[in-house]
């Protein structure tokens, strides 16, 4: 395996092989979509459609697209520092509890200006807390946290449906929901907020938490690479031993990564129920987790990445919903399989289009 | 009296019912873990298997037919998680939630494409199950038994031959099994299609025996309370065989204690029994409940050295 050591150039490492590791995956998709007697090219043709194709849908091509950036952006840091987190899915729920928790004890009282702000925090806080008994199982009691956080997924799981049906239920709903969140405790759509600048788009679930996430991108960005604390997470995600012996703490650099990891997790609910919902609803997390882990991987871990990813996941989600409305044969539940097949590719096969590319570009040396 | 024992039986009737898959899976997790290869993926395996022996029952009006597509359906599974893992050396969590997801979407899909039924299977007539043996009330099919018999099986190939000592010794220094001039790569892909075939027994026996068809999701984290069960038996067979009948225990008092008030206590949510496995476990790796050794080198891809 002497020739997996030569380097490729920046470009191909960067920028070719994840494309070559997503062709790969879309080339598969196409033969599924062949197995069930569609026509692959047609369906492309409306998934780009249905992802981009009007104002609408480019309005929810990029409010899935937000969560995306949320559970993208948790799984990269946690992973910066050598941590695998799989459980964005349960710190995005529970991160909603506490938003919920927090609008509907205060949107009696608070103004909109503070109402959102302590809404977020609350998020944040409560999926960094979800995050940190992982994290310090893992610390200080040695236990694996690709193990602990997959549990935790499920525990979380069983305490939001106990707490939707038992506590938090409307009064007199027959649907496990709170009751409506207050106008001030909602986060504007994107289209109102256009409309005060004077640009009229279409409505759609997009609303100003796609800038929160581009937010959360840049300081990510700053925190990972222009920071002490960023320069240590990632040295103790590449060499733990070298890390200890420059002074840093491990535990505690553990707790920080995951309680990050969790607080943006927690992002999602601000999305969901803020900005869409403007109540406390079951499921609103179901997959942005989980597909999470496919963007942190397509997008190398670097915040430029995971918003290009994410956006190619939102365009996969919109247009997959499109398609699914379009052509009967094929359900959205092909999205679910392409994001499968994303993971498979440019997760676990990344290195297996390399050689080729070696052959191509590696030549010389 | 008479009325307690009934319901002493018929609980422990459920108990089993429940277990099945969950002790198959276990097994088959087993092998997997023992060699090195950590197998978050039990979950789509048995999902994928039990579409397939659904789907396949119902068209050829043939049980067996449809425990045969399961294992193959679980066994290809296998093969990709091997081949991104082993092969590949590549990220063998990453793989089997690939794997979770692909089953998860690929069931619905197919399932709607060829029966147009949402995603479920047409309902099987009994002939085309697996029908109990003896008990038509425990339920007892031929599943069943074989899954009863897996446990000391699983022990004697793990404990009692050759190939279950390097299979072990695979999974704590395959260096070791290396320079012995054994194959890594041979032994770790045997240990991932032992894993397949119980997975694909477990996924037939959701939907050919305990079911009359396959229902999206229907395994709904049993594959992951079963990756639970192995961690609680410390990866040994019969401890984790007590932990599957335990948490399958739970699992039909769950039922049997909804909406019922316990004396002193109250109504105990059945969100809490449900969740019960899960923080078991956790309980367990956190070390309140004794330490868990986990194999050496599960988790960490071999590299031949040249």
């Amino acid at each position: 395996m002497s020739a997996a050591r030569r380097p490729l150039p920046g470009w191909v490492e960067i920028g070719l092989l994840p494309l070559a590791n997503v062709a790969m995956a879309f080339l598969l998709v196409g033969f599924i979509v062949k197995i069930i007697g569609a026509d692959p090219l047609q369906a492309l043709k409306l998934l780009v459609l249905g992802a981009v194709g009007s104002s609408e849908s480019i309005g929810y091509t990029l409010y899935y697209a937000t969560n995306f950036i949320f559970t993208g952006l948790a799984v990269a840091v946690a992973f910066h520092a050598g941590l695998f987190n799989i459980g964005g899915e349960g710190q995005a729920y529970i991160g909603g509890l506490g938003c919920g928790l927090a609008v509907l004890a205060l949107d009696g009282i608070l103004p909109g200006q503070l109402m959102i702000p302590a809404a977020i925090l609350a998020s944040a806080a409560f999926g960094a807390a979800w995050a940190a008994i992982p994290a310090w199982m893992q610390a200080w009691r040695g236990s694996h946290i690709v193990i602990t956080t997959i549990m935790f997924n499920f525990v979380a799981s069983a305490l939001m449906v106990y707490m939707m049906v038992n506590v938090l239920i409307a009064p007199g709903s027959m649907t496990p929901q709170s009751r409506g969140f207050a106008a001030s405790a909602a986060v504007p759509s994107m289209q109102a907020a256009l409309q005060w600048v004077g640009i009229a788009v279409a409505p759609s679930a997009l609303n100003l938490s796609l800038l929160l996430a581009l937010l959360c991108c840049v300081g990510v960005w700053i925190f990972l690479w222009h920071t002490p604390w960023g320069y240590g997470l990632r040295t103790m995600g590449h060499n733990p031993e070298a890390a200890l012996y420059a002074g840093t703490n491990l535990k505690r650099m553990t707790m920080l990564a995951m309680c990050l990891s969790g607080a943006l997790a927690g992002g999602v609910a601000v999305n969901e129920l803020l900005g869409v919902h403007h109540r406390l609803v079951l499921d609103f997390a179901a997959g942005y987790g989980f597909t999470g882990i496919a963007v942190a991987l397509m997008g190398r871990g670097h915040p430029l990445g995971i918003v290009l990813a994410a956006l190619l996941f939102g365009a996969l989600q919109q247009g997959g919903a499109e398609l699914a409305f379009e052509v009967p044969a094929i359900t959205r539940e092909m999205v679910v399989v392409i994001q499968g097949l994303v993971i498979l590719f440019s997760g676990a096969l990344v290195h297996l289009p390399r050689p080729w590319l070696q052959a191509l570009f590696a030549r010389k040396g | 009296m008479e009325e307690a024992l009934t319901l002493v039986i018929a609980t422990l009737a459920a108990t089993l019912r429940v277990a099945t898959p969950l002790v198959l899976c276990a097994m088959g997790g087993l092998f997997s873990e023992k060699s090195g290869i950590i197998d978050v993926g039990l979950e789509g395996k048995m999902l994928m298997a039990a579409f397939f022996a659904a789907a396949t029952a119902a068209v050829t009006d043939s049980a067996w037919m449809g425990v045969g597509a399961a294992i193959l359906a679980a066994e290809v599974l296998a093969l990709l998680h091997g081949f991104a893992c082993i092969t590949h050396r590549g990220n063998q969590v990453v793989s089997g939630i690939a794997l979770n997801i692909l089953a998860m979407g690929l069931t619905v899909v197919l399932g709607t494409a060829w029966f147009a039924r949402g995603g479920q299977t047409p309902p099987l007539s009994p002939g085309e199950r697996l029908n109990p043996i003896f008990f038509p009330v425990a339920g007892d099919n031929v599943i069943v038994y074989a899954t009863l018999l897996s446990v000391p099986f699983t022990w004697w190939l793990i404990e009692r031959t050759r190939f279950g000592l390097r299979l072990r010794a695979v999974g704590e220094m395959p260096l070791a099994v290396d320079a012995a001039g054994i194959s890594v790569t041979w032994l770790r892909y045997r240990a991932v299609l032992l894993c397949g075939l119980f997975a694909g027994l477990a996924g037939a026996y959701l939907s050919i025996a305990q079911n009359a068809g396959f229902s999206r999701d229907m395994t709904a984290g049993q594959g992951f309370i079963a990756l639970a069960a192995i961690i609680f038996g410390r990866w040994r067979p019969f401890p984790a065989f007590g932990a599957c009948l335990a948490f399958g225990l739970l699992d039909s008092i769950a039922i049997r204690l909804q909406g019922v008030k316990l004396p002193g206590i109250g109504e105990v949510p059945v969100q809490l029994i449900q969740a019960m496995p899960y923080l078991l476990t956790l309980f367990l790796l956190a070390g309140f409940i004794g330490r868990t050794v986990a194999p050496k080198a599960a988790g960490v891809p071999y590299e031949k050295e040249h």
